[in-house]
């Protein structure tokens, strides 16, 4: 691996760690034992790049925005076409990836969580394409809001979840999906989404997403001036970030949701407005009260509508490798409109967020600049909710 | 030798500690509780402080959590009923079972600092492994509380390490999985259970999934002690009412001491 973290211990600088209990902390060393063999072992590394490029759809092509480019006045802006993968979105990437490192360790069934679905969708496709059994856990408000996904997992024969604790919703899913871990270590892996979680988690995922920013660079003709991608949790951040991580005159931002505004009750900036905590299994920046219990974030992008961050990206924050920046709902829409209507992309709700940073950042850029965006899912999944915004607001005017 | 391991070793075979969540169904009720939990003849209170994201726990425990929650209990606040417990002549050392996020906010070692001043005698943190326990373990010996450890049958080349370093009393889970009721006992329970004591310096108490008289004399039996939680926190939700009540708590506490004196007979 090419970056120093994390350390020995599951250290990204002060955060990180295995915040778990107990009966879980032997599951997490046989883990950390097969993907450290795994990922020397160049028959599974063969293995995984295969269905990258055979199954997901791998390379993504690495897209010039022309007339957005145009239209902004700036730096040159290029996407990496995640969108294009099978299912829709980067996750597929990682799922690949911990399900075939299942089937290494000999494993049989897997359990995930989700929020709005794509991760539980990505999770039970690979489980249909190499005959794992599936469970899902998704909050039970999730799973009223997200139907279709619900029935998408169903289909692919997955089983979904109601988690009825706390709030319902992605932080009482993972909790779940954790709970069910706990009881079944003996059979069963937790496929977690994003770089979150105890270690070797938010590694694993990293490893799994990096062929994101890897590819890219072979892409790009001259290395990038800056690289922009969104994080909730944090994962295609990770995948585009890393290839990039010690090449110091690349600028790196990343768009955390800043919902109605982050001086609101009603945003998901774990950086901008969190502090440092344990959720999930990891020490890292979070939303809680003032007496330690996690909050509920907000932001009208289910992907990104986690109180927490990966513990690398607290450690990139606080080192200040990275850029975090909120950005608004409002500011993703206008995006996700522009980008639509300039390029004919319709990109994911969570993608504009990090479009929309792009854009901010192009404006104070020259054209002899490139910036390298990760567009990290298609938005044809938001069309409904996209729909009711723009139409609340034309009635407004 | 610190209260805890003290009362553990006293106790012996006969050893019962039982968890009931602070602040469940309200500040007031909770102090009765735990005056009627010594009364009855626990030699340990496990105190448990509510927090929203309690993965270890299971349905029962958590839904214990969020009524004392929304009772506005906090960890300060947990502080303030050992405080109130110690007034009312409470003696059996207290054990706070506390997720690490709360503590994390309050202050690691001013929190510490602050559960001796009260009068608690330990910490048991349910998702703090020995790896990460150094700063949490410095502290509770600075202040002379025991920092008790947990221990599950699927931590086969850790248990040594674990077990070493217990303090207080090594708290062994009985199967795998979250707290909560439970019919059965894992099968490798015996073997478990064996190798552990073999390395602890601190007597064992077996907890998860204990929830009834039988129950507890199998484990007594075995030369062990037993932790009951789920099965008190149930029969505390189901008295929710009466015991908000200060007309009928009374009879609501008598309920109580009836069922606990049930389980250790």
């Amino acid at each position: 691996m090419s970056t120093s973290y994390p350390d020995t211990r599951g250290r990204y600088g002060a955060f990180g760690g295995k915040y778990v209990p107990e009966t879980v902390m032997a599951a997490l060393e046989e883990l950390e034992a097969g993907l450290h063999e795994a990922l020397a072992d160049p028959d599974f590394m063969q293995n995984y790049r295969e269905a990258l490029q055979e199954y997901a759809g791998r390379r993504t092509p690495l897209t010039y925005a022309d007339r957005l480019t145009e239209h902004v006045g700036g730096a040159r802006i290029y996407l990496k076409r995640e969108d294009l993968l099978h299912t829709g979105a980067h996750k597929i990437n990682n799922a690949i990836g911990q399900a075939l490192l299942a089937i290494r360790m000999g494993k049989k069934k897997i359990v995930a969580e989700t929020g709005a679905g794509q991760h539980g969708v990505a999770t039970a496709t690979v489980a249909a394409k190499y005959g794992l059994e599936c469970k899902i856990y998704m909050g039970a408000k999730d799973m009223e809001r997200q139907r279709l996904n619900v029935f998408r997992m169903e289909l692919l024969g997955a089983e979904v979840v109601p988690a009825k604790s706390g709030s319902q919703t992605l932080k009482d899913a993972t909790n779940e999906a954790i709970r069910y871990w706990v009881s079944n270590v003996d059979d069963t892996v937790y496929l977690i989404g994003s770089v979150v979680g105890p270690h070797p988690y938010p590694l694993m995922v990293r490893e799994f997403q990096r062929v994101i920013g890897d590819e890219a660079k072979g892409q790009l003709e001259d290395q990038p001036d800056a690289v922009v991608a969104c994080v909730g949790g944090g994962s295609n951040a990770m995948g585009i970030f890393t290839a990039f991580l010690e090449d110091e005159d690349v600028s790196l931002y990343a768009a955390e949701a800043a919902g109605h505004g982050i001086d609101t009750d009603e945003h998901a900036a774990s950086l901008a407005k969190g502090d440092p905590g344990v959720i999930h299994g990891a020490l890292t920046y979070l939303l809680q009260d003032e007496s330690g219990q996690i909050t509920e974030p907000y932001s009208i992008s289910a992907g990104l509508d986690y109180p927490g961050i990966g513990p690398e990206h607290a450690h990139l924050s606080d080192s200040e490798r990275v850029s975090y920046e909120a950005i608004s709902d409002k500011e993703a829409l206008d995006a996700l409109v522009l980008l639509t209507k300039t390029e004919g992309i319709l990109p994911a709700l969570e993608s504009a967020h990090a479009l929309a940073l792009a854009v901010k950042k192009a404006k104070t850029m020259t054209p002899s600049d490139n910036i390298l965006l990760c567009l990290s899912g298609r938005g044809d999944k938001d069309v409904e909710t996209v729909r009711r915004e723009l139409g609340g607001k034309e009635e407004q005017s | 030798m610190k209260r805890v391991e003290k009362a553990a070793r006293e106790a012996g075979n006969h050893l019962f500690i039982p968890y009931m969540m602070a602040g469940d169904p309200s500040f007031d009720a909770a102090v009765d509780i735990a005056v009627q939990l010594e009364e009855s003849g626990s030699h340990i209170l496990e105190l448990g402080v509510p927090y929203s994201d309690p993965l270890a726990d299971g349905p029962v425990i958590q839904e214990a959590g969020l009524r004392a929650l929304n009772e506005g209990m906090t960890l300060e606040k947990t502080f303030s009923l050992v405080r109130a417990i110690r007034e009312r002549g409470v003696t059996i050392p207290i054990v706070l079972f506390c997720y690490m996020n709360p503590l994390l906010r309050y202050g690691v070692e001013e929190g510490i600092e602050e559960a001796g001043k009260v009068g608690a005698d330990g910490w048991l943190i349910p998702d703090l492994p020995y790896e990460e326990n150094d700063e949490v373990r410095t502290s509770c010996h600075r202040h002379e509380l025991s920092l008790v450890s947990l221990v599950a049958p699927t931590s086969n080349q850790r248990i040594q390490t674990i077990a070493s370093q217990a303090e207080g009393f090594l708290y062994c889970v009985s199967s795998l999985g979250v707290t909560g009721v439970r019919k059965n006992f894992d099968e490798r329970l015996d073997e478990f259970l064996e190798k552990t004591e073999a390395y602890s310096k601190v007597p064992l108490a077996v907890g998860f999934g204990i929830s009834t008289n039988e129950q507890v004399n199998i484990i007594h039996a075995k030369g062990y002690g037993a932790v009951v939680g789920s099965a008190i926190v149930r029969e505390i939700g189901n008295l929710q009412e009466s015991l908000l009540d200060p007309s009928s708590r009374p009879q609501a506490i008598r309920d109580i001491k009836a069922f606990v004196e049930t389980l250790i007979s």
